[in-house]
């Protein structure tokens, strides 16, 4: 059994996270910065409290599944996995290289512990919910997570497996939206608006519980409450910084896309309490 | 005239069949539960039945996370929906993830008949062939279609299975052998080969009869399988009969006749011609005139069959 990180432990994981994640955006030269950001906390609360995961042995038949349905967040996601022992953090160096395993998005046969591999939003909400109905069928006691974005919901697939989720009662699927506001052209509402989520969600049937994305005693206690919640599905809907952690990326939605250049780093980095240099070698060695 | 039977009904008794042996095996649908022949399995384990409802994009993507618990998920729409509207779902989610999810491409082909141009799925050779990772079968009769779908099941990987909607010919037994990727001899013969898949094989076979009236040998391969497809028994043809023509009921541009092209112009480059639905939406109408109309009966495969042996050297 893996020890469960308490608050201010899932505190100080967090910020090596955003740490991890600027490096290495930083070395590929590529990638989602502010998705990634906003949905640490979240992802943190997951692998280091909420969930029952094996790193080393990623096929564990008693596992809790999880899958980002925003497969862009690579960086968040290959944090996650490194630094709860997935594979070795400086494979976090080669991201999105040719010589390295970690695609810029998910892709099952390189990373075991990837369930599935995405990137084309909308899907993994349904990949999810089939593993949801799946793991009942065998009355496995495992939990499925999933993470969406806000700007995916705009996909219709997506409202399909909401539908399908409730409709079957699966109340072993938690669903967080990384509620950012934010999308690659702008803001979510002037793109394609989604307001009002809470209510569409309950309409469909589903338990929604809303807390701020970054605050570790509501994300666990919604966590909580999701498993106590019977007959229907829970989302979390997460109100979030898109870059949180970075002050010149948070609430920008050019920072969707784009990695920092080195000098940007430097200033994340130090912000996150650390330098570029010392992270690296951080990673380097790890 | 021969036995006809519907493939869709080998489609149904193959789950069935698996049903009973595997409690893994689990059938997905879209609202198309009784036209996709999925009612047998349906009925026999509704436990294991999921109506997914007319969401054929979540279906593919339920399908994938049902194979990551265990399952053996088959899903069955229409190949018009099946290859099209969710392809993204087949490409990234079942086939980049290389997941065990079969899928049913049901109403294949211009026999569909009088739903028209949208319900006749012509394309899927093309399209899923090119993915990688992806099997694609198309079986000739009821018999090949149950055994594909019991071999499929048995076959760890993503599939395309294509069956037709109406009664066909049946042109194999209980007992002909079926193996994934490897063509079927359906007769000898040294002057050409005709390769053909799905309820064209039997269009073949009539046209063999009917070139060896006139005194030339044809052989028929039935090429159930699209991709792997059996190069070894193409290229044996090309070697050994020197023509090749193909007979598919797909469209004329990357399907049948374009995979076994492939193999041709790389290895043993033969004179060959193509059968096929010439780049063209389909039409209302009954079956057998629309086979007529656009030129997918034996007739056709005769006069391509002349024109190829003009061109062999």
């Amino acid at each position: 059994m893996r020890k469960k990180l308490n608050i201010d432990e899932l505190k100080a994981k967090a910020l090596e996270v955003r740490r991890d994640i600027i490096t290495m955006l930083t070395y590929a030269g590529s990638g989602h910065s502010g998705g990634s950001l906003s949905s640490t906390d979240y992802g943190t609360a997951l692998f280091f409290n909420e969930m029952n995961i094996d790193p080393k042995n990623p096929e564990y038949s008693e596992r809790d599944m999880w899958f980002f349905s925003i497969g862009h967040v690579t960086p968040v996601i290959y944090s996650l996995m490194a630094e709860s022992g997935y594979f070795e953090k400086n494979a976090l160096l080669k991201f999105r290289k040719l010589d390295g395993f970690l695609e810029g998005h998910p892709c099952k046969a390189h990373v075991p512990g990837i369930e599935c591999s995405g990137g084309s939003l909308g899907q993994g909400l349904s990949v999810a919910v089939g593993a949801a109905l799946g793991s009942r069928m065998d009355k496995h006691s495992r939990r499925v997570y999933a993470i969406c974005g806000d700007g995916e919901l705009q996909e219709g697939q997506i409202w399909e497996a909401v539908m399908f989720a409730a409709h079957y009662k699966l109340d072993n699927i938690c669903v967080f939206v990384d509620y950012n506001r934010k999308q690659i052209d702008g803001d979510v509402e002037d793109i394609m608006g989604i307001h009002p989520l809470d209510e569409k969600f309950r309409s469909f049937n589903w338990n929604v519980i809303t807390i701020d994305g970054h605050n570790f005693e509501e994300i666990l206690a919604a966590l909580e409450e999701a498993k106590n919640t019977k007959g229907k599905p829970t989302v979390i809907l997460g109100n979030t910084i898109m870059g949180k952690g970075v002050s010149f990326m948070e609430d920008l939605h050019t920072w969707h896309g784009n990695p920092p250049n080195k000098e940007q780093a430097e200033i994340a980095c130090k912000e996150l309490g650390t330098t570029l240099e010392e992270w690296t070698t951080h990673l380097e060695n790890n | 005239m021969p036995e006809m039977k519907k493939t869709r009904e080998g489609w149904g008794k193959g789950l069935v069949a698996l049903g009973d042996e595997n409690p893994n095996v689990v059938v997905l649908t879209a609202d198309l539960n009784g036209s996709t022949m999925c009612n047998f399995f349906a009925e026999k384990y509704p436990e294991r039945f999921v109506q997914v409802g007319i969401a054929e994009q979540n279906m593919m993507c339920v399908a994938a996370g049902l194979s990551l618990t265990g399952k053996v998920p088959f899903l069955a729409t229409y190949g018009a929906f099946a290859s099209t509207r969710s392809l993204d779902q087949i490409r990234i989610t079942v086939a980049y993830s290389n997941l065990n999810v079969k899928i049913g491409g049901a109403h294949g082909g211009i026999s569909v008949g009088p739903d028209g141009a949208t319900h006749q799925a012509m394309e899927e050779f093309a399209i899923i062939r090119s993915i990688p990772n992806m099997t694609v079968i198309c079986p000739s009769d009821i018999h090949e279609t149950r055994k594909a779908t019991i071999a499929a099941g048995n076959t760890f990987g993503p599939f395309y299975l294509r069956f037709g909607r109406e009664n066909v010919p049946v042109v194999t037994n209980e007992d002909t052998p079926f193996q994934i990727g490897k063509a079927i001899e359906m007769a000898s013969g040294s002057d050409l080969t005709i390769i053909a898949c799905g309820m064209m094989v039997y269009e073949a076979l009539v046209a063999a009869e009917e070139l060896g009236k006139n005194g030339i040998s044809a052989r028929v391969l039935n090429m159930h399988t699209i991709k792997p497809i059996d190069r070894e028994a193409i290229i044996k043809a090309c070697e050994e009969t020197g023509a090749i023509v193909t007979a598919e009921e797909h469209q004329i541009h990357g399907g049948l006749g374009g995979a076994v092209s492939e193999v041709v112009v790389q290895n043993s480059p033969v004179p060959m011609e193509l059968v096929a639905v010439k780049d063209r939406f389909g039409k209302s109408g009954k079956p057998s005139e629309l086979m007529k109309a656009f030129g997918l009966t034996s007739k056709e495969i005769i006069e391509a069959s002349q024109k190829v042996l003009k061109r062999k050297k």
